[in-house]
């Protein structure tokens, strides 16, 4: 059993004890302990069970490779699944509950999967459950869903709060060991602009476990007096817990910082997403120890030679009483020598090579620890914990040659640079066949706009695994970054003390004679419950790519993304292909490194924040008088007032009748605005508009129709003429951003000769239709120093002056078919003049009317609406209005289009109005049925709805819609489909159901 | 009648405070900024130099930026605005030149205090270093989700403009990104 040795211990403070609960139970640790050191310190070896067989499992590192120990931490709105227990650092009240398991960790029912695995091999989704196809879903996939998967999802909202911070620098650097922190030292001093950022709490990697001296003086001093200049420097930032997630295009790098997950007491953003943009990235990422391919790798207490060590060294936890070590390499002797150091007992040290003569191994034996070579295990006994190994001849393949007794198995089969930031961005790799490992290909770096590398490895990263070396490479990479940014840096590394070892022998599988019994319980990826055998399976069957092997077996996949699996899984696929490694090659590696919070990634984006609203400067009022408000783009309008005990619907046809019968106003200051002004302004406003514009005299105003390049509509609108150079374009609500870019967008990159200015004016002016027979009285009242009247103003005329002491532009236009102004003032005195409109107009019952209303009134009238009767396949022509589209202009934008085969085709649907024969309203959304099927079996139609109301004025329901031959059709009844299967027989009438004649806006 | 900015002067407390301004007059002007009569129109109404690409030129109570090749934005009192546009037009009558009065569309707030730089960086996505980002430079950019223009208009105070209907958005993530307690400690 795993327990608290009695001193030691680096990280921790002794001092400070800090309670936490584990699945219920309160346990105790220490501050600068993790979950995982604080779980082992309290004999909890058992920490999950795997994802496909239910296995019993236990920590197997000690840092973010971590794939077994995934918790779900916190509880309620603080609660989140699948965090690694390695990086989970302690604090008081933490409490953390092992996943994937029913009803508990100890007992786990899934388990049964396990006794069942020869029914879950590799690819078994594809095979088990594909006949009868209907059990897939009703009772395959229920019963695979609920006993697969890893952390439940949180039910709460998020009670924290994140944040995203740009940052530009000249140098990033990723890792802060002692590669990253030296090469930060020579960055550094050349005055280039250094962001330094490490994952962990703690600087300066595996020197200071591993007893590396440098400069003479233990890593730990020399960590200490250079994190101490680099924080000297003014051009140097160093950032701990802070984990670069992904490097993107043109040096984009995404780093994850979390500020408060190892004390959420702390005020301030949980996560903070560091968006960078880099000039050059070292990544100094280190590199992770990969485990053996052994029968009963996973069972709990099995874990990698560095974590053993980091557990002892790092917080003075013991994996067990006696540990045997299992390596390929000399680096794994360093834990047999801590263990040692700590007291423990190493019963032997099982090596797969023949001959080992290296410092470590001499210091092995000089300190009485059994080295066996030529060794391997045969297997681990034990289930929810090791109790022993069996050893037998690596060359062979198991006969058993020895069992020792243990509570723990330390395993090193070499280690694999960590390239996924080199990876990401397009780096390529190579095989280095004497390390065993993929390390990063200098000739083939991820390039920048120029086709630059602006990615360097270092240190272990780069396949450099001496202190020394590290050391040097990581000035080396900061004095290639320096030149390439044109500055000129000095490499000097200072000195480390490096045993002399003896080189690895790669063995991926152990022993290297490993029948299939035994290869059935050789794990490659913990989490995915993949083994040898999966993937010898997967090559038998053909899947000869990594990638495809990957996706079949599910090697690689899930949180880990196959931290550990990777290199295992693809050379056990070599060895099954009989081909070589490098042939093999990798899995891509995509960002995340490890996984991000999705708070993290949404940053501010939520709550108030989350989305962008506008607000008009009258939209306190219409809060104020509790109007439902509806989304317009980003603007909020009212739909309708409801009044105390009034329904929507009720409140809508009050507002259109006061409006139709006396006067409403409209709060009309969304509509875009847009100032065209230039020499060749008319010319531009030809090519725009599908009619003429520039014949239009100053002070009138002229409905136009915009279309896209393709011919269909895409905005429609007013244009009043202000002067000889100058229009002013109204265009829809949610139109005037995309309008405004349209025109930018031909006037600077096709007419960019042509002299024309556009400056989007919406927000300029707040703007209130008044609207209804009493509309004029009310502007007279207010008084006025211009002639309103239908002679000096008539309808589709424009004037600027005074009303009621405003500085107002006047519009006589109308889209409720009334008698109608539109008024423009300056949006500072927007919410004033509404205001004044309201008290003055109270004689008439002024009533605020909403965009319902709207637009019922404008169906009334038979005008469309863009977005309803337009969804970007419709042309001016569909909706009969061939008398906005000029005959005389040579071209304007969409005419070509609109001249093609299938824009002319007289099948096209056109617009009618349509009655339902009994007075009630089609429903939204129906269609025209047809006799007979189309090919598809499905009941043809002739036509469509667009728009559909009750019309209060007429008391009955109106509509229109887009009909087969519709205006050749006057007076016939078609039926329109309704949601529970009968339909609703309607009239195809003319689209104008009131004043035809325009005599109610023509006052 | 009563004139109101879109927050009427709304204010943020803390170490870092951010503040609505107000109204302010602000004019577009369009057209050859290396004409004669147009430099002298705005270096004669706003008494400060032209500025250059990317630049803030600011007076006392009046101001000239650079917005594009062809635009710059002029900022005076709010109650001398119209009369500006007046001017401007009128001097530059026969160019082809284009003035608008745009105040009533923007709102103007004040970032002030020892972490404004970071405040503003955690939604603009430019480089906001005091080695690239200083006094007399303006940036037309995003904060979050809507446009905005940033200046450094006092030693620990910045300037932003965004539009007006997005105000109470803008003054939002400002207060958030500038709450005592989440400061990053970078610049």
């Amino acid at each position: 059993m795993s327990t608290r040795l009695s001193s030691g211990g680096r990280l921790i403070d002794r001092s400070a004890a800090r309670d936490f609960t584990f699945n219920g139970k309160r346990l105790t640790g220490y501050a600068g302990d993790t979950l995982a050191s604080a779980l082992l310190a309290n004999g909890q070896t058992l920490m999950g069970r795997s994802f496909k067989y239910h296995r019993p499992r236990g920590v197997v590192a000690s840092g973010a490779e971590e794939p077994n120990a995934l918790m779900g931490i916190g509880k309620g709105s603080r609660f989140e699944p699948n965090q690694r227990a390695t990086t989970t650092e302690l604090f008081d009240g933490l409490e953390a509950e092992s996943q994937n398991h029913w009803p508990s960790l100890e007992f786990d029912v899934g388990a049964v999967n396990n006794s069942l695995y020869k029914f879950f091999p590799a690819g078994f989704y594809y095979k088990t459950f594909m006949f009868p196809r209907p059990a897939w879903k009703h009772l395959f996939e229920p019963i695979v869903r609920h006993s697969a998967g890893l952390g439940k999802a949180p039910k709460d909202r998020d009670a924290d709060r994140y944040e995203h911070f740009y940052a530009f620098v000249d140098v990033m650097i990723v890792g802060g060991g002692i590669a990253g922190l030296q090469a930060a030292l020579t960055a550094g001093a050349t005055g280039a602009r250094v962001l330094l950022v490490e994952q962990t709490a703690h600087w300066g990697g595996r020197a200071p476990v591993d007893g590396v001296e440098i400069d003479g003086q233990p890593a730990d001093q020399w960590i200490k007096n250079a994190l101490q200049t680099l924080e000297g420097m003014d051009n140097v930032r160093v950032r701990s817990r802070t984990m670069a997630s992904g490097v993107y295009d043109h040096g984009y790098v995404l780093a994850y910082e979390r500020l408060t997950d190892h004390a959420p007491e702390m005020d301030g953003p949980r996560h903070r997403l560091w968006r960078i943009r880099a000039k050059q990235v070292i990544t100094a990422t280190g590199a992770l120890e990969r485990p053996l391919s052994f029968a009963g790798n996973d069972i709990p207490g099995v874990m990698l030679a560095s974590a053993v060590r980091d557990y002892v060294v790092n917080w003075g936890v013991s994996p067990g009483d006696r540990t045997v070590v299992v390596t390929n390499n000399d680096d794994a002797y360093r834990t047999a020598l801590a263990l040692h150091g700590a007291g423990l007992a190493v019963p032997a040290i099982v090596d797969a090579r023949a001959t080992v003569t290296g410092d470590l191994a001499e210091a092995a034996r000089a300190a009485g620890i059994r080295v066996l070579t030529g060794t391997g295990i045969a297997s681990v006994k034990g289930k929810k914990a090791v109790t022993g190994v069996t050893l037998c001849a690596q060359a062979g393949e198991g006969a058993v040659t020895e069992e020792i007794a243990c509570e723990a198995v330390a395993m090193s089969g070499g280690w694999s640079p960590v390239v996924h930031l080199w990876s990401h961005c397009g780096g390529k790799l190579t095989w280095d066949a004497e390390q065993a490992c993929f390390r990063p290909d200098h000739d083939r770096a991820p390039t920048s706009h120029d086709g630059k590398p602006f990615v360097t490895a270092a240190g272990a990263a780069d396949g450099v695994l001496g202190s020394a070396d590290a050391l040097a490479s990581g000035s080396n990479a900061a004095v290639a970054v320096a030149q390439a940014l044109g500055l000129s840096a000095t490499a000097s590394a200072p000195s480390a003390n490096d045993p002399h070892e003896t080189p690895l022998e790669p063995v991926w599988i152990m022993p290297q004679g490993a029948g299939p019994a035994k290869r059935m319980k050789m794990w490659l990826d913990y989490q995915n419950d993949v083994k040898v055998s999966d993937v010898r399976l997967a090559a038998q069957e053909g899947y000869e790519s990594v990638e495809h092997t990957k996706r079949y077996t599910t090697l690689g996949m899930a949180t880990d993304q196959g931290k550990l699996s990777n290199i295992n899984g693809l050379a056990t696929l070599a060895s099954a292909l009989n081909d070589e490694i490098p042939n093999v090659g990798t899995t891509t590696f995509r960002p995340p490194y490890t996984p991000i919070s999705m708070g993290a990634i949404a940053g501010e984006a939520r709550g108030d924040v989350f989305q962008p609203l506008r607000r008009t400067p009258m939209h306190a009022w219409h809060e104020e008088q509790g109007a439902y408000m509806e989304p317009v783009g980003h603007w909020r309008r009212p739909y309708c007032y409801p009044k105390a005990g009034e329904t929507h619907e009720q409140a809508v046809h009050r507002e259109v009748l006061a409006t139709r019968n006396s006067l409403g106003l409209l709060d009309a200051s969304t509509l875009g605005k847009i100032i065209v002004k230039g020499p060749d302004a008319g010319r531009f406003m030809d090519m725009l508009y599908t009619n003429m514009m520039s014949t239009l005299k100053p002070g009138k105003c002229r409905y136009g129709l915009m279309c896209n390049e393709n011919g269909f509509l895409m905005d429609d609108g007013v244009v009043a003429r202000i002067d000889e150079d100058t229009f002013l374009v109204h265009t829809t609500s949610g139109g005037a951003e995309h309008t405004h870019a349209h025109m930018e967008d031909w006037l600077q990159c096709e007419w960019w000769d042509w002299k024309v200015h556009t400056v989007n004016v919406t927000e300029q002016y707040a703007q209130v239709a008044v609207v209804g027979p009493n509309a004029r009285k009310l502007l007279e009242k207010l008084g006025t120093d211009m002639d309103l009247s239908a002679e000096a103003l008539p309808f589709m005329g424009w004037a600027e002056g005074k009303i009621g002491g405003f500085n107002t532009r006047v519009f006589r236009i109308s889209f409720s078919g009334e008698l109608s102004f539109e008024i423009a003032v300056p949006a500072s005195q927007g919410r004033a003049f509404w205001d004044a409109l309201h008290a003055a107009g109270a004689e008439w019952n002024a009533t605020a009317y909403g965009t319902e209303a709207l637009h019922i009134m404008r169906a009334e009238k038979g005008f469309i609406m863009i977005g309803d009767e337009t969804d970007g396949t419709v042309i001016p022509q569909d909706l009969g209005l061939g008398w906005a589209i000029s005959k005389k202009k040579e071209d304007y934008l969409g005419k070509r289009a609109q001249e093609r085969s299938h824009m002319t085709d007289p099948t096209r649907w056109k617009l009618v109005g349509l009655e339902t024969v009994d007075g009630s309203v089609i429903p939204d959304g129906s269609y025209a049925v047809a006799s007979g099927t189309n090919a598809n079996g499905q009941g043809n139609t002739q036509g469509r709805i667009t728009s559909t109301y009750h019309s209060p004025t007429l008391g009955k329901g109106i509509a229109m819609g887009l009909v087969l031959n519709g205006p050749d059709r006057m007076g016939e009844v078609i039926e329109f489909n309704k949601v529970d299967g009968t339909t609703v027989p309607a009239k195809i009438v003319n689209p104008v159901f009131y004043d035809p004649d325009g005599e109610k806006q023509n006052v | 009648m009563s004139e109101v900015s879109a927050l009427m002067g709304a204010v943020a407390e803390g170490r870092t405070r951010v503040e609505e301004a107000g109204l302010a007059g602000m004019i577009t002007l369009r057209g050859d900024l290396a004409s004669a009569k147009l430099i002298a129109a705005v270096t004669g109404l706003a008494g400060v130099e032209m500025p250059g690409q990317r630049e803030i030129k600011a007076g006392d109570d009046k101001a000239v930026a650079w917005m594009s090749r062809d635009e710059l934005l002029i900022m005076v009192p709010h109650e001398e605005a119209e009369a500006a546009v007046a001017m401007l037009s009128t001097a530059l009558a026969g160019e082809h030149a284009t003035v608008a009065n745009v105040s009533d569309a923007r709102a103007l707030f004040r970032v002030d205090g020892p972490h404004a730089r970071e405040a503003i960086a955690k939604l603009a996505p430019a480089d906001l270093h005091p080695d690239s980002f200083g006094p007399g430079e303006m940036r037309r950019t995003r904060m979050a989700q809507v446009p905005a223009a940033i200046w450094q208009s006092g030693d620990d105070q910045f300037s932003v403009i965004c539009f007006r209907s997005v105000a109470q958005y803008v003054f939002d993530l400002l207060a958030l990104s500038a709450k005592d307690g989440s400061e990053v400690g970078y610049f």
